[in-house]
């Protein structure tokens, strides 16, 4: 025991040298809810080109934010970056992040990828659209729209992803801002109707689920299916884009924005620059699957084989106003 | 003859009885509780805002099923362990059967499995598109029959898989010490081998058994991994989308306070009902013999210890290993050596924080178990119960305040000296973790009967002697214990780490948040394999521990009082 304490002992002893780092001028600080794995060969190509070190610590976004809240102007952090476009609405809501003036962002991302106010961009995108067997959905019979999943030959053939998914919320509030909370209501209501089981607590189980038979169609972001093809080339399924004849696939982002007490806002301009440009982009979608931000810029190879699609235009902040109403909406509508 | 059931001596004049007995002893266990106290009281503060717009919302729709369904999983839970964790500490303690010896400690294991990782892979293993339903419908053609998995039903079983070894380790022990002249003193006075076992060595075993029942449940009800991963609504379900569906941290800090209020109820009922007992054990076990099960009795001895071992330990890890092999061998890097070393390290660090005030706390009740020291040492214990997150955020609340005003001093913004620091993290641990610390600090302490300490001072023997030759070996299997315990718990904790880790502290919890966060089970693998492994270390250590205490329990213990005599000092 004597030798357990002892090596306590030595391992705080260490700790305490290495604690409360003073931060440099040549680093940047990033507050990230995207996955280190997906941002971490950006950071060093980025510190490569530039110098600039970039520090990061990932958490899921409510945490995060919660966090620039409180450390208020004595946060470290200079970058606040989600994988959601509510959370970044949310985060400039609460006037955590800065308006950022750059010629450059604004004309690399599209309109309805940035917050209208330039506190937030899009810097890659994630669009949700079905998943299905094509052994057991016939060509014709695929939905022409998100409504038309609520439609009643889908009885017990739908898998869904649970509705705490941010994904969802996103979609939902989308689709109220679209046809109202009325309709909407209706629709996840004939989408509870048609499951064919209980919600997933991801995309890939309810892919894995039509794969098995359990289900004939999933809704879910088109990186996740890229993913699974990685990993079994052979899974009998196949992409459709929703909403082709209407308003087009519902997209969201990956995203940042500078915060509002950035010790550093000329490194990090420097980062969300570089990240909207060209090699960044390739990467970006590259690394998970996903669509460049930027439309002159293809996607990955095997991304692009699914073809191209029309995106829903409505600009994502509507995505964040309408968050909260999405929830209670899914709440009221049965949609766990 | 074993025990006696004595009854709280009179408070009054009772801390002279005790070495060290300083009068600032209530004090010192109401700073502890204080310091554990401020953030668990900063989330009762959020009362202040009550948003009645999400309440109401709450209370129409989801509030009522999620209520349902967190009792459901706390009757669940609590049955199963009890039935899981005592049968089993029964069996291994009392009794003889094949391979007896190696379930004794084999059992112990499912400790070192965080439930959010027995979950995914529990579903991976089990749900309709996994090998085991996939393996029915090419022999059946069907597997519809199957019981579904992501139900209450399957949450139960995980949550118990995880769960029962807290009451089996402690139940064990107290089978143990009680030493065969119980039973047989029992089945002398006419009661059959069941009636011997309900009406007496149960009774005499309930502290323990209520402690660790009261550490599973607390545990099941401040868990979010494992029900997110089933998408099965409980009231920390609540919490989170209150957090990340309606960004209300208020709304959220108010649930999380009543999910508090409900814990001190049920803490502070089971020590009501409890009464005034107090049970000193001081028996000479270890010789009985043992009862032998013989025919189908040992051999349902032996599938009930498999079934339990192999679904909660052995399948699981085979799951995750396939996926490590067959997906992600590649994510494995020299990293993973670093993340090993830091995960160990905060582990180690917060243990021997937390058992000190742990100690401090108990030491304090036992010395002056007034009203306020009483309370204070059970208010310390709360943190337990919250959620991971919700307790993260406050301590980071209070400690970006600090910040703040240490900022204003020095005029010197931007610069952190507390948040984003490891003392963050470890202050949040310590709370977290301070029920699993003092339960074993406490009961250690407990069996310490204080005719011991007077019959050592009555020889002569002063307060440093006592403390040295008659605590300190006595406390040192129960600190060590609650260290380790204190030290797995860390290792598996994944909220807390998450917020308040400094740049580059990541842990191997980290690293499955990152992949499990997105559904990359198989990716997940590898550093759940690893903080599997990496938690077996301090589980082995308490193993052993147990196995040389049991050793200890056969020779004459405790130290009689003339072997404090200086020519014949006692020896732990």
């Amino acid at each position: 025991m004597h030798r357990f304490l002892l090596s306590g002992l030595l391992a705080a002893g260490l700790t305490v040298g290495g604690v409360a780092p003073v931060l440099a001028d040549d680093e940047v600080v990033v507050y990230s809810s995207r996955q280190e794995h997906l941002i971490k060969p950006l950071f060093d190509r980025f510190t490569e080109q530039t110098g600039i070190r970039v520090r990061y610590v990932t958490d899921n976004a409510g945490p995060l934010m919660a966090r620039l809240r409180s450390e208020g102007r004595n946060t470290p952090a200079d970058v606040f970056m989600t994988v959601d476009a509510g959370n970044l609405w949310q985060a400039a809501e609460h006037n955590l992040l800065a308006e950022l003036d750059s010629e450059l962002l604004q004309d690399a991302i599209p309109a309805h990828l940035r917050d209208p106010d330039n506190r937030w961009f899009g810097l890659s995108v994630r669009a949700r659209t079905v998943v299905y067997s094509p052994e057991r959905v016939d060509a014709d019979e695929l939905p022409g729209s998100y409504e038309d999943l609520a439609d009643e030959r889908w009885h017990g053939r739908l898998c869904l992803r649970t509705s705490q998914s941010v994904y969802n919320q996103s979609l939902i509030a989308t689709m109220i801002a679209r046809n109202g909370a009325d309709d909407t209501e209706e629709t996840v209501r004939g989408w509870v109707s048609n499951l064919a089981t209980q919600p997933f607590s991801n995309d890939t189980s309810a892919m894995e689920a039509v794969a098995a038979g359990q289900c004939d169609i999933a809704l879910v972001n088109s990186y996740y299916f890229g993913r699974l093809l990685n990993q079994n080339p052979d899974v009998p399924l196949d992409i459709h884009w929703v909403g082709q004849d209407g308003d087009g696939v519902h997209v969201n982002i990956s995203g940042a924005g500078i915060t509002r007490h950035a010790k550093r806002p000329e490194a990090a301009r420097q980062l969300l620059e570089w990240l909207a440009g060209e090699e960044a982009q390739s990467l970006f979608g590259a690394l998970n699957m996903e669509y460049p931000a930027r439309e002159d810029i293809t996607p990955e190879e095997r991304v692009a084989s699914w073809g191209t699609f029309r995106a829903d235009q409505t600009n994502l902040s509507e995505a964040g106003r309408l968050q909260t109403q999405a929830v209670m909406l899914m709440d009221r509508a049965g949609f766990r | 003859m074993s025990a006696t059931a004595a009854s709280a001596t009179a408070t009054t004049g009772r801390w002279n009885r005790w070495p060290l007995p300083l009068r600032g002893w209530r004090w010192l266990a109401v700073v502890v509780a204080a310091v554990v106290l401020g953030p668990i009281l900063v989330t009762v503060a959020a009362w202040g805002q009550i948003d009645t717009m999400i309440w109401s919302h709450l209370w129409s729709t989801v509030l009522g099923r999620l209520v349902t369904n967190t009792l459901l999983l706390i009757v669940g839970v609590g049955c199963s362990v009890l039935v899981i964790g005592v049968s089993l500490a029964w069996l291994t303690a009392v009794c003889e059967f094949p391979g007896r010896r190696f379930f004794d400690w084999a059992l112990m294991l499912p400790l070192a499995v965080p439930a959010y990782v027995l979950a995914f892979t529990f579903i991976g293993i089990f749900d309709f598109s996994g090998p085991v339903q996939t393996l029915l419908r090419d022999l059946f053609g069907s597997s519809d029959w199957f019981p579904p998995v992501r139900s209450a039903g399957g949450v139960i079983l995980v949550m118990s898989l995880v769960l029962y070894p807290y009451v089996y380790m402690l139940a064990r022990t107290a089978f143990l010490a009680q030493g065969g002249g119980v039973m047989e003193a029992a089945r002398l006075s006419g009661l059959g081998p069941w009636q011997s076992f309900f009406r007496v060595a149960l009774p005499m075993a309930r502290p323990a058994i209520a402690a660790g029942t009261a550490l599973a449940l607390m545990e099941a009800l401040a868990d979010f991994g494992a029900v997110a991963v089933f998408n099965y609504d409980t009231f920390t379900t609540a919490i989170y989308k209150v957090w990340f569906g309606f960004f209300s941290l208020e709304t959220a800090a108010q649930l999380a306070s009543l999910l508090l209020l409900f814990v001190a109820l049920a803490v502070f009922g089971e020590r009501y009902t409890r009464g005034r007992a107090r049970f000193y054990q001081h028996g000479s076990p270890g010789s009985q013999p043992r009862i032998k099960l013989r025919g189908w009795r040992g051999i349902a001895a032996v599938a009930a210890c498999v079934a339990v071992l192999g679904l909660a330990f052995v399948v699981p890890l085979i799951q995750l290993l396939w996926w490590v092999f067959a997906h992600s061998l590649a994510d494995f890097n020299r990293q993973y050596l670093d993340l090993l070393m830091r995960t160990l390290g905060l582990g180690l660090m917060a243990a021997m924080i937390t058992v000190t005030l742990a100690l401090l706390l108990a030491y304090a009740k036992r010395v002056q178990p007034d009203w306020l020291t009483r309370r204070a040492v059970a208010a310390s214990t709360l943190g337990y119960a919250l959620p991971g997150s919700v307790l993260a955020v406050a301590v980071m609340l209070v400690f970006t305040r600090l910040d703040g005003w240490i900022a204003g001093m020095l005029g010197d913004p931007g610069n952190q000296w507390l948040t984003g620091t490891v003392w963050a993290l470890l202050l949040a641990y310590g709370i977290r973790f301070m029920a699993v610390a003092f339960n074993s600090v406490d009961s250690a302490l407990e069996q310490i009967r204080p005719s011991l300490a007077d019959a050592a001072r009555s020889l002569g023997a002063g307060p440093g002697r006592v403390i040295r030759q008659v605590y300190v070996p006595m406390l040192r299997p129960g600190l060590f214990a609650g260290a380790l315990l204190v030290c797995v718990d860390v290792m598996k904790e994944m909220p807390a780490t998450l917020l308040l880790r400094p740049y580059g502290w990541d842990t191997l919890a980290v690293r499955i948040f990152e992949f499990t966060s997105d559904g990359e089970w198989q990716r997940a693998a590898v550093p759940a394999v690893t903080l599997i492994l990496v938690g077996l270390l301090p589980v082995m250590l308490l193993v052993r521990r147990s196995v040389v205490q049991r050793r200890r329990m056969a020779a004459p213990v405790p130290p009689a009082p003339e072997e404090l005599h200086p020519a014949a000092p006692a020896r732990p």
